[in-house]
């Protein structure tokens, strides 16, 4: 059992706050995804729990132990680093063993451990190299493999296949949730990858300048963004936000439009947000549609499976997704209306969804 | 054909060939800056003592190994390169043993006034040698220390502190941090983890700035001359005993100062270019 429990824990910099009171519970055998722009703090997030740095307040448990006075080799995990951290002076196959032979397995035992992780991460080729001889994504695997290599209770991996090439990214992330899946293993896996993100995590954590903005699954945190910055930050293209000022009786203008959303006078304004796949395109306004928006297409962006067009709307910025042969040019007026329920709100004041 | 000709002739191949022959002549002036002193010292050394003051040489010269045979039978000699050996040979461990661990602290923790400490290591540099022997003698005729090994290698290590600290302190700030932390991660202590990781990566450096003690305590005379009277190092031994020799004496003695060092040296090379960062290939 390995539950992992950060409660209120902060820490600074000197001046820099890289933490602010985080409160996260990981379940036992969770996939857990740490997602943020670069510098939010997943790093020093990971090593505090991994206990390479000491949190300026708050506890971590992991299991029923609280671990923040150990010593790294007590706390049960293993780490792999940003920066990889292969130990130069040794073969990758002697990599691999380290933490076995710290814990004084057969030789055996260690062999069969290192033959097998080696393979699973495709480099049972290396295993008679230095890193000095590896490429940046062979040592990112080996640097894996030998986290792996230990089965610990809790995996701490810090971007482990930044540096690898898309299709074989694409092959690890499945292994790797496999073996991870088989193994029990509880795991906290940064990326700021959002697609890596949604495709591993059971669960993903949104961080935002050293706050955890919102922790939920992977739809959940598209289709209901707790904040501004989650529906800006995951999804490419971006959410679409929108000013609204209130009519009264839970209308509401927006771009000159009356929109139907949350009833109640305490909000002196309010945004919409909706998704560029949840905006249905009208050929023409028609008495089928009176609450139709318009906007002008500033730019086109074929992509293939999708055309992305966008738009100016009452000068501000809407893009929307188009089906792939659709005769748009710039310069056209788009005459739009946004899915009823998959509208969000947001409080500007606050950035925060309405509940 | 001069080397403006043959800039005028190719543009391109003009200037890589004029940074050619300026590197070429560089690296044959250094080679001879340090070459024929020590060529000098050994045709001498194995020179007839008649041969030595006369001009011109042979390039090779006639081999007479009378000046070396009389000089390492003049009694004392062994005694004095024994000596040598031996505080050397302390001052080699005693500055790795304090000068490691500080370079260690120095490049790994954050600690008020580690600047400062920095600033000051080097000052120590900055006291002339004779300003501090006298004092010195002084206070180990005092303690007892006059004369003996420790007291002389104590002494060189003052000397070789800096060093050891300095170079040290950058080894160990070139091996990243994360190496340590992984092994942490992976089961092992503070201890373990230098032992494993940071020691083998680091142990070609350490052997080239321990041989760099070495080397300092070898070539020092002044404070050996002032500090020790019965256990005198061989410079010490030499400056006193070959004052008044004639010259081909002399000769020979530089030479059996000078080859050791060349021989040690020579043998850890390798070592001593990792410590500046060249590539031991
Ligand atoms: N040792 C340190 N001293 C001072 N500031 C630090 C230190 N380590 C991290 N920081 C600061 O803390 C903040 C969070 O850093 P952190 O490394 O956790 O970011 P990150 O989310 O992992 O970013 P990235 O995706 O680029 O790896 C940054 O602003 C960083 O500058
Ligand atoms: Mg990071």
């Amino acid at each position: 059992m390995a539950e992992i429990r950060i409660n209120q824990v902060a820490k600074q910099f000197g001046d820099t706050h890289a933490l602010h009171s985080i409160d996260l519970t990981i379940a036992d055998q969770e996939f857990l995804v740490l997602l943020g722009a670069s510098g939010c703090g997943k790093t020093t997030l990971l090593r505090i729990v991994a206990g390479l740095e000491t949190a300026s307040a708050g506890e971590v448990w992991i299991g029923d132990r609280r671990v923040d006075h150990l010593a790294p080799k007590d706390r049960g995990i293993a780490m792999v680093f940003q920066n990889y951290a292969v130990f130069p002076h040794l073969t990758v196959f002697e990599n691999i063993a380290f933490g076995l032979r710290m814990a004084k397995l057969p030789q055996s035992e260690v062999e069969k451990r290192v033959n097998r992780t080696a393979s699973l991460m495709h480099i049972e080729n290396l295993l008679k190299r230095y890193s000095g001889q590896l490429s940046g994504g062979q040592r990112q695997r080996v640097a894996v493999a030998r986290a792996l290599a230990t089965e610990p209770e809790v995996l701490l991996m810090d971007e482990p296949l930044s540096n690898l090439d898309a299709l074989l990214r694409m092959e690890m992330r499945a292994e790797l949730k496999t073996v991870l899946a088989e193994s029990k293993t509880t795991t906290i896996y940064v990326t700021h990858d959002q697609v890596e993100a949604m495709s591993m995590a059971d669960r993903i954590a949104v961080m935002n300048k050293g706050h955890i903005v919102q922790a939920a699954s992977a739809v959940d945190v598209y289709r209901n963004p707790a904040a501004h910055f989650v529906g800006s930050f995951i999804g490419n293209p971006p959410m679409n936000f929108l000013d609204a000022k209130p009519l009264g009786d839970g209308w509401w203008d927006v771009a000159g439009t009356r929109v139907k959303g949350p009833v109640g006078g305490q909000y002196p304004a309010l945004q919409l947000g909706i998704r560029p796949e949840d905006i249905v395109v009208h050929d023409a306004p028609s008495s089928a549609h009176p609450d139709s928006l318009s906007a002008t297409v500033r730019v086109l962006e074929p992509l293939g499976s999708h055309l992305l067009a966008s738009c100016k709307v009452d000068n501000q910025m809407l893009r929307v997704v188009l089906d792939s042969n659709a005769s748009a040019k710039p310069g056209d007026q788009l005459h739009w209306s946004p899915v009823p329920d998959r509208i969000r709100w947001f409080d500007p004041a606050t950035e925060l969804a309405l509940p | 054909m001069s080397t403006a000709a043959k800039m005028a002739t190719g543009n391109v191949t003009g200037k890589s060939a004029w940074h050619k022959y300026v590197f070429t002549g560089a690296v044959i002036l250094l080679c001879l800056w340090v070459l024929v002193p020590i060529y000098l010292l050994l045709v001498n050394t194995f020179s007839s003592p008649e041969d030595v003051s006369g001009f011109p040489k042979s390039f090779i010269p006639n081999i007479d190994t009378g000046s070396v045979e009389f000089f390492l039978n003049y009694a004392g000699v062994g005694q004095a390169l024994w000596s040598s050996i031996k505080v050397a040979t302390v001052t080699m461990i005693l500055s790795i043993m304090a000068g490691a661990p500080a370079g260690y602290a120095l490049s790994r923790f954050e600690f008020r006034g580690k600047e400062t400490f920095r600033v000051l290591v080097l000052m120590t540099r900055a006291f002339p040698l004779p300003l501090l022997a006298l004092p010195l003698a002084v206070m180990y005729l005092r303690i007892g220390l006059d004369d003996t090994v420790l007291g002389l290698a104590l002494v060189h290590t003052m000397l070789a502190l800096p060093f050891a600290v300095l170079i040290t302190f950058s080894l160990f700030s070139g091996i990243p941090v994360e190496l340590e932390e992984a092994a942490w991660t992976l089961g092992c202590n503070r201890f373990q983890a230098f032992v494993k990781v940071i020691l083998p990566l680091v142990l070609p450096g350490i052997t080239a700035s321990a041989i760099f003690a070495f080397v300092i305590s070898w070539n020092e005379v002044f404070a050996a001359a002032v500090l020790t009277i019965e256990n005198r190092t061989l410079p010490a031994f030499l400056l006193q005993g070959l004052g008044n020799a004639p010259l081909h004496l002399k000769f020979a003695g530089g030479a059996v100062l000078v080859l050791p060092a060349l021989l040690f040296i020579f043998l850890v090379r390798k070592y001593l270019f990792s410590m500046w960062g060249i590539a031991n290939r």
